[in-house]
């Protein structure tokens, strides 16, 4: 289902330390110098989390307690990588590799969910990115080639950095104001926006959950928190990949989407909940018309279930 | 030691299976819910496919008095469909999560059966009589002619065989934004609570198109969640909920209309020695049951069942462990996600026993006041007509002993989540993927 990867380095590179590393792995090696066998078996479960995490995307909605569960498991372990300096490195390696390969629209970003366990991270300057599975930089012994190629394909990074004119409000799923120009920077994520485009929103703060409209949550968490794309380094991407990819919805790919599945309004009508979504304050500037044709089809094929 | 469990030394045995023998399990016949009613004369069963089955207790045989009576279906219904959410694109399964029945008021029974998002009351009535000898239609059901008509009568009931009809009375839905994994029935028999991951609403059985909102926790930070809630047995005003960090919330609804603040808060201190990456996941609860009496409830967590003391906080009072062997191979569970699994248990009528299923078709039953334990197996293999249940026992590494199991042997495809015990009688209704046990302890 979905096409090999090619971020095998990093893992073969650990397996033989010695050999040497290419450009973009030299930091990475020194980190996988230290580590341990429990290290192996602390990256290997945290490995695991993230594509249970990412894959537990099906016809039905996720299970919310299972997400929880898995979701503190790798803030757990993150956690401890922090504490015991593996973290930093992981970073580092990381962001020499993506500098490397890519333009500035590339980040590493941690959810909130992710980040959100020490009051320090709020304050960061350096927010906490997260190996992905199968991208570089990312030891991945146990994984097999598909997963980490599922993962790959499915899913992009992206960081935030700080300093960017993009401001993410360590809100939670949804609840806070949306973000701004992140997605527009990333130039691969067209496709995904087209598809993100449709749910697009703000909450407003305060707002409980249950109240948010479909439009609202996923799109604005997903800008706020980053999703698990993988940035596809090459420039075009393979127009088959593309078709084959195209009604992918890349929101399952965000934490928020994992956890929480779509929301819907409860207790409200069709054209209730299409009135709420229209009526939507302001979405992030780049996706707004787009959101609405969507919304405008939406609204039209909603007749034509209710039969109106 | 053969076949003794309990204060009483239950002696089980084999009574009924039901359900089909094949090797290939269709996924909608796998049972996902089973609960006796209230007299234990009714045993429901929900599964995977939305459906409904409903056995009830034929009488005794008064040829033979040492046999108890069989249980037979009754009825069959349709429960849920599989629906499709537009909005976002995804399915609601139909599976039946949790039935509950209505304690019975007239001659009709009725029970709560709900799947991940709608909740509906069914109404099982029965049907013996049937009026014949209309004035306006034929016996097939044909209008007649009226100009053919030239006498009146009055129509007369007439016997006919029993039909049990299912219909649906209530349907309760569009109030659950996440998956629905419990109902209780208040003692009051007029509302009852359902609850889904972040939500517990209160219905009233009448109304609904509008619920009570009793919604826990800052949505901010969303590292818990509600895994079950129950109605105490007594109290109508009290309710629990369980969560996904092994803690209990004991509510009073007099004191706060939502449960954000709970009365009691039920929580075991972690032991530092055992911790480990999967440390909450292990002590997410799954299931929470008030005994009979309403002084105790049980929580079931991945590894142990615990019973606490309603006005004891800080630690269970009794603790039991149902499969201690897994505690090693928690990263395997882990991976193949069967970590995850909700297992369910169950207070005996007296709340002297209590029940709970585990792996390889085994469930274990444990005796409070001798605290002996048992753990037995439903397989076809032990199916033979009042065959004493053999004791199962797995070997925990070292020397294995005949007949002994090994930990790395077990089908962990074979797992017993569902089980219920008779509010009366020494009977045990199991649940085993696709098929329903019936076991009875040997009388005299």
């Amino acid at each position: 289902m979905f096409p090999k990867g090619t971020k095998r380095k990093f893992s073969d590179s650990r397996e033989e330390p010695v050999a040497g590393g290419e450009d973009v792995n030299q930091s990475s090696l020194a980190a996988v110098r230290m580590l341990s066998s429990y290290s192996l078996q602390r990256q290997s479960l945290l490995d695991m989390s993230l594509i249970k995490l990412q894959l537990c995307h099906m016809l039905v909605e996720p299970n919310l307690c299972r997400s929880v569960l898995i979701a503190n498991t790798v803030r757990q372990i993150q956690e401890e990588m922090t504490q015991d300096g593996t973290w930093q490195i992981m970073t580092q390696a990381l962001s020499a590799a993506n500098a490397a390969a890519q333009c500035s629209a590339d980040r590493l970003v941690a959810t909130e969910v992710l980040c959100r366990q020490t009051e320090a991270a709020q304050g960061e300057q350096v927010p906490k990115p997260f190996p992905v599975v199968g991208s570089e930089g990312c030891p991945a012994k146990e994984v097999l080639e598909e997963e980490a190629a599922a993962a790959e394909v499915g899913m992009t990074m992206s960081t935030v950095s700080p300093q960017a004119p993009t401001s993410y409000l360590p809100g939670t799923f949804g609840m806070d104001p949306c973000w701004e120009e992140e997605e527009t920077g990333e130039d691969d994520d067209d496709e995904e926006e087209e598809e993100d485009s449709e749910e697009c929103g703000s909450g407003s703060e305060g707002e409980e959950r249950e109240r948010d409209s479909l439009v609202e949550d996923t799109r604005t968490a997903e800008q706020v928190f980053g999703t698990f794309e993988i940035k596809n380094p090459a420039p075009s991407p393979d127009p088959a990949l593309e078709e084959l990819f195209s009604d992918v919805d890349a929101s399952y790919y965000d934490l928020d989407t994992v956890l929480t599945g779509m929301q819907s309004v409860p207790k409200m009508g069709p054209y209730d909940l299409l009135e709420s979504l229209s009526s939507h304050g302001p979405s992030p500037l780049s996706s707004s018309t787009s959101c609405r044709s969507d919304l405008n089809e939406l609204d039209h094929i909603m007749e034509i279930i209710v039969g109106s | 030691m053969a076949g003794v469990a309990g204060g009483n030394d239950f002696q089980w045995c084999f009574s009924q299976v039901k359900g089909a023998i094949d090797e290939d399990v269709a996924e909608a016949d796998i049972i996902s819910t089973v609960e006796f009613n209230h007299s234990g004369e009714l045993l429901a069963t929900g599964d995977k496919g939305g459906r409904v089955v409903i056995f009830q207790h034929e009488q005794e045989c008064k040829n033979r008095p040492n046999l108890r009576g069989e249980y037979n279906v009754y009825s069959t219904f349709q429960s849920h469909e599989p629906e499709f959410d537009y909005l976002k694109s995804l399915e609601i399964e139909e599976k039946i999560n949790k039935i509950r029945w209505l304690p019975q008021q007239n001659s009709a029974h009725f029970l709560l059966s709900t799947n991940d998002k709608t909740i509906k009351l069914w109404k099982i009535g029965e049907r013996d009589k049937r009026a014949e000898g209309y004035n306006l239609k034929d016996e097939d059901g044909r209008l007649r002619d009226p100009f053919r008509i030239t006498s009146l009568r009055v129509p007369v009931l007439m016997p006919m065989d029993l039909m049990v009809e299912a219909s649906p009375r209530r349907v309760f839905a569009n109030a659950h934004t996440y998956h629905i994994n419990s109902i209780s029935v208040n003692s009051d028999h007029q509302t009852y609570l359902s609850a889904d991951d972040l939500r517990i609403n209160l219905w009233h059985l009448e109304i609904t198109d509008r619920s009570f909102n009793i919604k826990p926790a800052n949505m901010e930070e969303l590292t818990e969640v509600i895994t079950a809630a129950e109605c105490h047995p007594n109290q109508c005003n009290v309710f629990v909920y369980s969560s996904s960090k092994g803690t209990i919330r004991l509510c009073d609804m007099r004191t706060a209309a939502l449960c954000d603040s709970h009365t009691k808060f039920f929580e075991e201190p972690e032991d530092p020695s055992s911790r480990s990456f999967f440390s909450e996941i292990i002590s997410s609860i799954s299931d929470v049951k008030f005994s009979h009496s309403g002084r105790y409830m049980m929580t079931r967590d991945y590894l142990s069942v615990k019973v606490w003391d309603l006005n004891m906080e800080n630690r269970p009072v009794e603790t039991y462990q149902v499969h201690e062997y897994l505690r090693s191979k928690l990263c395997s569970l882990y991976e193949n996600d069967c970590i995850f699994d909700k297992f369910e248990c169950c207070w005996n009528g007296s709340d002297s026993a209590i029940m709970t299923g585990s792996y390889n078709n085994f469930f274990r039953m444990f005796d409070r006041n001798t605290r002996k334990d048992i753990t037995l197996e439903a397989s076809r293999e032990s199916s033979k007509p009042r065959a004493t249940l053999k004791p199962r026992k797995v070997s925990t590494g070292g020397k294995r002993k005949k007949d002994e199991i090994s930990v790395d042997s077990l089908d962990f495809n074979k797992k017993i989540l569902h089980t219920a015990w008779h509010p009366k009688e020494n009977v045990i209704a199991v649940a085993a993927t696709n098929n329903l046990y019936i076991f009875q302890d040997k009388i005299n």
